[in-house]
Order: structure tokens, then sequence, then C-alpha cells
């Protein structure tokens, strides 16, 4: 049998994913040019506006840097602060998309 | 001895506040209810009550003071009026969605425009789908008497309790008051214990977007959906009746005062005519009662305390006996009728009341609403019901239009 949460207010424990795989949501997808991308032409770490704007902390700082796509919802605000304009949002299910 | 002090509505709920041992304060001054937190803010400052007084720009915000405070487990209390009523409504629903046993004491004041700082009821009326257990009071006692209640209520089933008294009427008025003994009210108040522990060990995502579907969270535990969530709190507020009653009951037996469970009657048992009321208003309709029985009209009371949750049960039971039913009230839903008036109607569906009913909508703004006014408006009835116009009808009470 299933546990049931016996909660009287709405709570839970912090988790990832608490509202569902929420990368479903995803309209447009963030694509990743590393060949523009500040830390991997220096190849250390610098920049990172995207990790540090990422509302949904769904971007790693790592060379380079990787997107869970899980849980990212496409909302673009990597692509618009990122000043190499190395992420560019492209459609679901078109190319690259 | 017993402490009999000579005191106003608001120093009877300011004591009471203190005798509860609240933990946080927060509020925002308004008339009528400014002298509550004025008064509290003194205790606290002088270490009488050790609580902690928080300051805020809006009554928005003193709510949602109260709520944080409440969730992190410190008993709370907020005081307000009219507009700033109004101002709290978002953190009202919010309070009663949290489940948390925040009491407010509200000094009834009438709503703008035009502006009024005068007492009606529909500050509160208006708050009546808001989750929250309303209990009007009908004296300074009941006032002390139901604060303290209202905590123990409160903290049994995790709904919040507004204590709803007219402004100016009691709130500014002074009248003796029996002050219960402090470790007397400790011993009926057991410290508030919330329902969940929140902690730096124990982090929780408080009201996270709850989806329309029941589902399993990160860690496979089956959640309710929104109307589970809500179903819950309507359960709430049906079974919180027993709990209200027993308090008044407990109270009565420490403390040697009853002011009714759910309502309160006055000399209903023969009474054809059933004068009805909230607060300060039904009050006023004894005295027109007493009057009327003088001239051989046999009239009783009933004053509705709990609003919410309504006492639907005890209203089939008491206007039984009935030929007619007079309701007079602060208050007026737009567009239909008195609040009030139309709960009554609707609790004796499929009942055999079939007693005519008329609706007097008194006293909004501080018009002051006379015992002799009363008496009048009920022979006025009496006469209009005996020449057989028995369809329910709205008054608006001493209102000169057209």
């Amino acid at each position: 049998m299933e546990k049931k949460d016996d909660n009287i207010s709405a709570m839970c424990g912090p988790a990832i994913g608490e509202a569902g795989k929420t990368g479903d949501w995803r309209d447009m997808k963030p694509v990743h040019d590393p060949s523009k991308c500040i830390p991997s032409i220096k190849k250390k770490a610098a920049c990172f506006l995207c990790w540090l704007y990422c509302p949904e902390g769904v971007i790693k700082a790592t060379i380079p840097i990787e997107i869970d796509f899980e849980y990212c919802k496409g909302c673009g605000v990597c692509a618009e602060e990122c000043p190499a304009k190395a992420i560019t949002m492209v459609q679901e299910g078109e190319k690259n998309g | 001895m017993a402490d009999v002090q000579i005191m106003t509505g608001n120093s009877a709920a300011a004591i009471a506040v203190k005798l509860s041992h609240v933990q946080v304060v927060a509020a925002y001054p308004i008339t009528p209810s400014t002298s509550i937190p004025e008064t509290l803010s003194q205790y606290i400052e002088s270490g009488e009550l050790k609580a902690e007084f928080i300051r805020v720009e809006s009554e928005h915000s003193a709510l949602t003071v109260c709520i944080s405070a409440s969730t992190v487990g410190a008993r709370v209390f907020t005081a307000t009026s009219s507009h700033g009523l109004l101002y709290m409504h978002e953190q009202l629903h919010w309070a009663a969605g949290s489940r948390l046993p925040i009491v407010l004491c509200c000094a009834n004041r009438g709503v703008g425009a035009p502006w009024s700082i005068f007492n009606d009821q529909q500050d509160s009326i208006a708050q009546r789908d808001t989750g929250w257990i309303q209990i009007y009071c009908r004296n300074n006692q009941e006032i002390i008497d139901t604060v303290i209640q209202a905590y123990r209520i409160a903290e049994e089933v995790y709904i919040p309790v507004m204590v709803c008294y007219d402004g100016f009427v009691l709130s500014h008025t002074m009248m003796p008051v029996e002050i219960p003994d402090a470790d007397m009210v400790s011993d009926f108040l057991p410290p508030y214990k919330p329902h969940t522990i929140v902690s730096p060990e124990n982090p929780k995502n408080i009201n996270p977007v709850i989806f329309p579907w029941r589902r399993l969270n990160a860690e496979g535990v089956l959640c309710d959906g929104y109307m589970e969530m809500r179903y819950k709190l309507q359960k709430a507020l049906d079974d919180a009746r027993d709990v209200i009653i027993s308090t008044s009951r407990t109270y009565a037996d420490v403390f040697g005062r009853d002011h009714g469970g759910m309502l309160w009657t006055y000399k209903t048992e023969d009474a054809e005519i059933i004068l009805a009321g909230i607060g300060s208003v039904a009050s006023e309709a004894t005295v027109a009662a007493d009057t009327l029985r003088d001239e051989g009209i046999r009239a009783g009371v009933v004053g509705i305390r709990v609003f919410r949750p309504f006492p639907k049960e005890e209203v089939k039971e008491v206007f039984k006996q009935a030929n007619a039913i007079l309701v007079f009230e602060k208050d007026i839903s737009y567009g239909y009728e008195g609040a009030l008036c139309a709960d009554i109607k609707a609790a004796f569906y499929g009942t055999g009341i079939k007693a005519p009913v008329h609706n007097y909508i008194a006293g909004l703004g501080g018009r002051d609403v006379k015992a002799r006014e009363i008496a009048e408006a009920t022979r006025a009835s009496l006469d209009e019901i005996a020449s057989g116009h028995t369809e329910p009808k709205t008054i608006w009470l001493n209102c000169h239009t057209g």
C-alpha cells in the first residue's frame, strides 16, 4: 500500500522535483554553443552568468556547462543574460531542439 | 475574591491576550481597535507580557507576521477593524488554509465608501468565507472570556478564530468585567503545539503549488490535491462545533460563566415571536423582548454567537415553536438580504418551520438601534403578519429615503 500524507496543511520536505518533472512544461529549449562560451574558450572558471541567473538552478557551472533538461522550463533567462550569445532558444522538436 | 474592574471592551480583549501568554503581537492601528495593540505594547514594554511586539506598515503585513510566527510555534495575536480587516483579506485565506490557530479581535466597524468610523458588522461578515471561525460577543465580560476560549478552540482544531465585537458600542464602552485568575487561565490553556514542527533541523517547503489532482511527492508519499486540502478545512470547521460547545462548557465549569456555545437564547421557551441577531444588537433585543412581554406579546431572543461554523442544528431547534421570526442585523449582502437572515432561512429548509421571517437591516454606520425601536418594529411586523402578509421581507430600520 502506498504511504499517504496526513498533513493538514500543504508541506513537504525539500527535494528535487516536488512539482514533478517540470521539463515537460518547456516550449523553447536553450541550446549551448561551447565555441562561443567564455569558460569553454578560456578553459577556466569564468562568467557563468547563465548558472547565476537560472531561476530553476538547473545549470551546472562546469566546462562546458550542463543543463538538466528534466527540470529546465525553457524560460530563456540564460540566453538573455549570456554576454557571448553562446545560448540560443530553439523551438522544442525543431533542428537542434 | 473576584477581581472585578470597570473597563472597555478593548481593555478586556488586551487583558485576555495577556492572560493567554501570547508570544507575538503584530498589529497596525485602526479605529476602533487601536487601543488593543496600544495596551498590549504597554504590557510588553513594562515586562508584564513576555512577548514580542512587531511593528508593521499595514494590516496585510500584521497578519503575515502572525502567520509566520504561528508556523514556527508561537502563540500570536492581532487586532483590527473595518478597512484593516479588508486589507488582511488575502492573508485571512492563507492563515486558514495553513491551519494556523491565530486569534484576531475585530472591533466591528462600517466599511467605506463613504467613510465611516462607526459600528456595523459589514467588515467581518464580509470575511465569512475565508475559513475562519467567527465568534461574536455581546458584552465586555464575554470578550475577555471568549478570547481565552478562542485560543483553546483554535489550537485544538487548528483553525484561526476571529473574535468580533461591536466597535464603540463595546470596544469603548466601560462596564464591569470579572478578570479570570491568571493561574486558572494557564491551566485552562495548555501551551500551543503546532501541527508541524518546522525548524532548521526539519526544513519544510510550506504551501507549495498544489495541483488539481492527488500525486506522489519526491519521497513517494501520496499527497492531497487542492480539493482534498480544502475539504479537510471544511470538515474541520464542521467538527469545530463540538469543540466550541465543549470549550464553552469547560470554561463555565472552571470560571462559572457560560456565554452559550454556538448561540444563546433569552426567554425562548414559551416565545411565539423570536427576535434574532448577532452581538450587541441581540443583547439590545432582550430589553425589547421584556417590553413586549409587558404588553402580553410572548417574545424571546436568539443571539447567534458563532456565525462560522453556522449553528445549523441549534437554529433548527430554537426556532421550532416560533410563529414569527424577526432578524435584526448590522450587515447586508448587497443584492439579496442580510447574511444572517439568509443563513437562518437556509437552515429551515426541509424542516417544519414555516413561520414568516422579517429581516431588519439596522444600525449601519453606527446608527443607534434602540430597544424601543426594536419593539416598535416587532409590533409593526406582527400587525402585518396578522393582516395576512406572511411573505419574507427585508426592511431597512429607521432609514428615511424616498
